[in-house]
């Protein structure tokens, strides 16, 4: 019988499985057996730590040991010294960037320290195809407790908690639950959205990657107090470690009784199934995933009606994102109170983003509601990536808006984040800085939900086009007042006009970053120049002859032979032919060669 | 029935629960713009996806304009529909249509009748703002429908009209975004698709994305050809709207018609409606033959009999249901019955060949153009029928003609193919051809007269109806349907067996031929409908002669030249067969499908 004193945990993510994670768990199994020491320590495959910056990660539990970057032909010296000889591999501890030293242990780690996990509580902990490590972890007791509870008791407890829809909208959770429940129908559906779109996004993914039980659990939960029998998961066909993770979880919840007919004897009795999205990002919206689901083009509707009255084959349809559903179990466990003593007034709990971009940290991360940006950004994230200076967060996806400096003491929550001309959305966050350009960033934004609008109105179909073009010319240098003056009005109208609130919201980034960033735009539009640099049409390369020492290596590597001159006399670049690809700058071992 | 009470631009107005904001404001003489919407209110159809934007009005309370097509009144709502900000979405929404839509206007086919060009100039638009990208794609064109998709503004009428009034299935929303059209299966060109040419389509395109294919210069070729005897046939739907294109409207203009195909120069004006009494009697002589046999006792009979007047039902038969093809009445057409006898008939009468004789008919339909077309129609590669226009174009050639259709005098079909009873009249109308065909078969199956004339229960609007006929003891079960989900639902029974009927007639568009795909635009207007088919029945009513077999002509034309109905002859020159007619795609599907 195995005894086990030592778990080494390997993060098993679909970031760190890219980087031979699979490997790195096979090599340290190898090792343990190779040590005898099978039946004392155990090597387990997790989901994501979140800490994506540095994988794949290996940690050793109970004392916390982190290692980061960490190779397959790493394994049999992790198991040698640190758990034959109990000493730790110093080499392949995180080093902190500010002190400069290695951390022993997570519990040390900026990166961890301000979070608090509860929708992640167990990624990067458990086994995610293992149901008994689920259940260890008070896995399926929410449920239980839930069964044996009036359901309106269950919907009032989470109300009372406060959680709010963490897919973006931020509509009430309870309230919605609520809604569905008071219905009256034959048949109703409870609906998990997982068709996470936003660029950068991954919150949902690892928590089914890592956590695919929370789900199964508080769909069958939501399923009993909506009066629900039947679920659907709609998700990207693209995910498919999170599609994996979740079959075996619902064919090892039925196992255990935990789905199916008459749950834990209680004469409730509830199935999942699972739903394939194409990837089209406005199947995220509720209605278009519906539509989705029932095998028809993939497009809104106009609300009302709502789904919880009219959802899926007209249904009532209770449909919760991921992360909110992450949210359940904790709550029925530990209770309202103590989630609703979490966060600020009106956003309740706590919530994942994917922090990336110019950060030192990248990765995926859980902080209280009322978090300050700074907090995110340079304790958590450590600061700038290159000691650049920070310029400005994306937050929300493509239907946020950029935050600046002044926001970074602003305490994130729903309504802080909206007043400040962004939004939570569902959780994506971008650090950008000085070397961005911010109508550059809008632009790219704009490409995004231009090529993912359904087509459906117009506003959203050929508005966002022209608002797009119109930033096409901008940072083409072809831009006028005009079209300064027009973006507004248009950007106005679309969100004023738009069917769904894919349109309603892709100008943000362009609103955003005109009222922050107006000076940027009226230099591209007057001056004809990108203050960053990032706009290659309106920059220009030039040699500094006071510099230049005639080398002539930028004239040697220069793909246009747009550099000529005479040996140990400066050189010029003929603006005509350069195609500002920037390889004499990067050569020049002078520092003769700028950009304005 | 509930009512509400809320304000429309500071007016107090109290409507049914439920009705839309668009409906609620036209109550009180405010006309919201509108585009995409579009409701048949008689018929049970609609078109209102919400997507064209167009008439966004502002609802108190609402942080975004609302599309008043698709926002219900509520008690209490205060709604304003001409604030500069309503104004300016609606102009602007308006602009990004028209950026990227073709500006060819005084060439489009819908010059003139385009309801995008009414709104631009009702909006006051002088100027687009905005230019880029403008989406081109690849015309196509069946014998009856041509598609410029160019101007398709995504309005969805088509959609709807071919999906939910017919459930033909053809045309859908396809492509994403800035690119999405609508598009046919697999983007084959429509003749390959299972699109059956009614024309519902083309009825309520509000722009020249979908037109007829026009055939007024063959019109005016053969005209022109002194060698060629030209002579015409007008079906009997033509008359009761062609009037609407000349203000005319709400009334039969026959004799106006007549006099102005005249002095379009065709040779001979005949009447569509005669060839209809010869239907009847060839159709109704084979539902007798069929009825006795079955009371016979000849199980293996096939009943019901089915009409097979309209080319769009029975396309929709061959290409949708081949098995029931031998419920199909073998009869031609009137249009086809026409044409054969005048190519063999009149053109002997005349002492000319077949070929130097031109068949003109003008229809309300779009399908006829198809049904002319096909080879079973045709004597050794001469058509029957050369040349099919519909009614929109006639009234275009009247134009063009320089005649002033309003002082004509009213003038006579000419003679012999110009003659008919009121029950050629009433095969224009839903519910007439049928009845046509009990007024005769009565009398020939019981040898006694009709006491009364009129059978009333079998007209009306609703989409299906039945009745029962008392044939001298014998109850005759009568279905009628029309549009072509309706008769999906009848056809469906025949092949199940489970059919309660002895005769059904179907006619595929709304109120039958009056609303077909090639009549004056009737803009979801269905009063427009009603009104001409009491033009029809009127005309039926003023007739002397209301019984088919009581035309003295058509009776002529059995004594001098086919013999009897149904005789060798007349199978020869009056009767067809239907094939299965499956689009290659559906049976490649269904090949698939059922072969692994």
């Amino acid at each position: 019988m195995a005894h086990y004193h030592t778990y080494i945990l390997t993060c098993g993510g679909t970031g760190c499985r890219a980087s031979h994670s699979p490997q790195i768990v096979a090599a340290l199994q190898q090792a343990v057996d190779d040590a005898g020491l099978s039946d004392e320590v155990k090597v387990i495959r997790t989901g994501c730590f979140g800490f994506c910056e540095q994988g794949p990660i290996v940690k050793v539990v109970p004392d916390n040991t982190f290692y980061v970057s960490v190779k397959p032909e790493d394994a049999s010296e992790i198991v040698r010294e640190h758990i034959v000889m109990g000493r730790k591999v110093e080499r392949l501890l995180y080093i902190s960037p500010e002190t400069g030293k290695h951390v022993p242990d997570s519990r040390h780690m900026e990166f961890y320290k301000p979070q608090m996990r509860i929708a992640l509580r167990n990624c990067g902990f458990i086994d995610p195809e293992n149901i008994e490590e689920y259940i260890a972890r008070d896995g399926y007791a929410a449920l239980g407790k839930v069964l044996r509870m009036k359901p309106e008791d269950v919907i009032r407890e989470i109300m009372a908690s406060g959680l709010r829809g963490r897919g973006g909208g931020g509509f009430p959770t309870g309230l919605k639950w609520k809604i569905t429940r008071e219905v009256q129908a034959d048949c109703k559906y409870v609906v998990c959205n997982a068709d996470e779109g936003d660029p950068g996004a991954f919150m949902d993914r690892s928590i089914l990657e890592g956590d695919p039980h929370s789900i199964v659990e508080a769909m069958a939960i939501n399923g009993y107090c909506t009066g629900a029998s039947k679920g659907l998961v709609y998700i990207r066909a693209e995910y498919p470690l999170a599609v994996h993770r979740l079959q075996v979880a619902i064919a090892q919840a039925r196992e255990y009784g935990m789905l199916g007919d008459d749950i834990m004897g209680t004469g409730f009795s509830f199935d999942i199934e699972i739903r394939y999205g194409a990837g089209a990002f406005v199947c995220g919206e509720e209605t278009a995933l519906i539509h989705s689901m029932e095998g028809r083009r993939g497009e809104p509707t106009v609300k009302p009606p709502y789904p919880s009255e009219c959802g899926y084959k007209g249904a009532p349809t209770n449909v919760n994102n991921v992360e909110t559903f992450a949210n359940i179990p904790p709550i029925i466990l530990r209770g309202a109170e103590w989630f609703a003593s979490i966060g600020t007034e009106k956003s309740k709990g706590t919530k994942v983003f994917a922090l990336a971009g110019k950060v030192n940290n990248v990765g995926l991360i859980e902080v209280p509601m009322g978090t300050t940006l700074r907090e995110v950004i340079f304790d958590i994230g450590g600061g700038i990536k290159n000691g650049k200076r920070f310029k400005a967060v994306q937050t929300g996806g493509p239907s946020g808006g950029c935050l600046t400096e002044k926001h970074l003491d602003t305490p994130i929550d729903y309504d802080n984040l909206l007043a400040s001309g962004s939004m939570m959305g569902s959780g994506g966050m971008i650090v950008m800085d000085e070397d961005d350009c911010m109508v550059s960033v809008a632009k790219f934004y704009l490409e995004f939900t231009v090529e993912e609008s359904c087509g459906k109105c117009t506003p959203c179909r050929i508005g966002n086009r022209r608002l797009l073009e119109i930033l096409e010319r901008i940072t083409a240098g072809h831009g006028t007042e005009d079209d300064l003056k027009e973006l507004k009005n248009l950007a106005a109208v679309i969100k004023d006009t738009s069917l769904c609130a894919l349109g309603q919201t892709a100008p943000n980034p362009v609103l955003s970053t005109m009222e922050n960033f107006w000076d940027e735009y009226v230099a591209h539009v007057r001056d004809k120049s990108c203050p960053a640099h990032r706009c290659r049409d309106l920059m220009s390369y030039y040699i500094d002859p006071k510099i230049c020492k005639g080398c002539s290596l930028c004239s040697r590597v220069c793909p246009a032979n747009a550099i000529s001159g005479v040996l140990k006399q400066p050189y010029s670049i003929d603006q005509t032919a350069c195609i500002k690809c920037g390889t004499c700058m990067d050569k020049c071992k002078f520092g003769a060669i700028g950009v304005r | 029935m509930e009512t509400v009470k809320l304000t429309i631009d500071g007016r107090h107005v109290e409507v049914e629960k439920g009705m839309n904001l668009v409906e609620a404001a036209a109550s009180i003489g405010v006309k919201i713009p509108t585009l995409c919407y579009m409701n048949l209110h008689g018929l049970g159809y609609g078109n209102g996806p919400g997507a064209c934007r167009i008439c966004v009005v502002e609802v108190e309370g609402r942080k975004t304009l609302a599309p008043a097509c698709k926002t219900s009144c509520t008690e209490g709502m205060v709604v304003r529909t001409h604030t500069p900000r309503v104004v300016n979405a609606r102009r602007t929404v308006m602009e990004l249509i028209l950026s990227n839509h073709p500006k060819d206007c005084l060439v489009c086919p819908k010059n003139g009748h385009c309801e995008l060009q009414e709104l631009a100039c009702s909006l006051g638009i002088r100027e687009v703002k905005y230019d880029g990208e403008v989406t081109s794609f690849p015309k196509d064109m069946s014998l009856s429908i041509v598609r410029d998709m160019d101007k398709c503004i995504m309005c969805r009428r088509c959609e709807s009209a071919c999906n939910e009034l017919q459930t033909v299935g053809v045309l859908s929303a396809a492509g994403r975004g800035f690119h999405a059209v609508m598009g046919t299966p697999f983007g084959e060109s429509l003749q390959d698709t299972g699109c059956v040419n009614c024309g519902q389509c083309v009825a309520v395109c509000p722009t020249g994305a979908l037109s007829e294919n026009s055939n007024m210069a063959d019109v005016l070729r053969v005209l022109a050809d002194p060698a060629k005897k030209v002579v015409v046939q007008t079906a009997p739907a033509v008359r009761a709207a062609l009037g609407e294109e000349f203000g005319l409207g709400g009334q039969s203009v026959t004799g106006r018609m007549t006099a102005a195909l005249r002095r379009l120069g065709f040779d001979y004006v005949f009447d569509t409606d005669f060839a209809a009494d010869l239907t009847i009697m060839e159709e109704g002589t084979e539902l007798l033959g069929r009825l006795k046999a079955y009371l016979d006792g000849d199980r293996s009979v096939k009943l019901p009999l089915m009409t097979s007047c309209c080319p769009g039902w029975v396309s929709f038969v061959e290409k949708n249901f081949p098995e029931a093809e031998d419920y199909l009445s073998t009869a031609k057409s009137p249009q086809q019955m026409f044409g054969a006898v005048a190519k063999s008939y009149f053109a002997s009468k005349l002492g000319i060949d077949r070929c130097d004789l031109v068949v003109v008919s003008v229809m309300p339909c779009v399908a006829k153009k198809s049904e002319a077309a096909r080879s079973e129609f045709s004597h050794d590669g001469d058509p029957d029928v050369n040349i099919v226009l519909t009614t929109r174009e006639l009234a275009q050639l009247i134009r063009q003609f320089n005649i002033d259709f309003t002082s004509l005098p009213e003038e006579n079909f000419d003679m012999p193919l110009g003659v008919s009873t009121g029950a050629g009249v009433i095969f224009g109308v839903t519910g007439g051809v049928i009845e046509a065909a009990v007024r005769t078969a009565y009398e020939v199956y019981t040898g006694r007269k009709l006491d009364r004339i009129d059978f009333t229960e079998l007209r009306g609007t609703d989409g299906i109806r039945s009745a029962t006929v008392d044939f001298n003891g014998v109850p005759i079960n009568i279905g009628i349907a029309h549009t072509l989900g309706n008769a999906r639902k009848l056809v469906k029974e025949v092949v199940a067996g489970t059919s309660p009927y002895h005769a059904i007639e179907v006619m595929a568009c709304p109120g039958g031929c009056i609303g077909g795909g090639g009549q004056p635009y009737h803009r979801g207007d269905a009063s427009l409908l009603a009104m001409r088919a009491t033009a029809l029945y009127g005309e039926d009513a003023d007739k002397n002669l209301r019984k088919s077999h009581e035309n003295p002509y058509v009776q002529q034309l059995y004594d001098e030249f086919l013999g009897e109905p149904c005789g060798h002859l007349a199978h020869e020159l009056l009767h067809t067969s239907y094939y299965d007619r499956k689009p290659v795609v559906e049976e490649c599907i269904y090949s698939i499908k059922n072969n692994g």
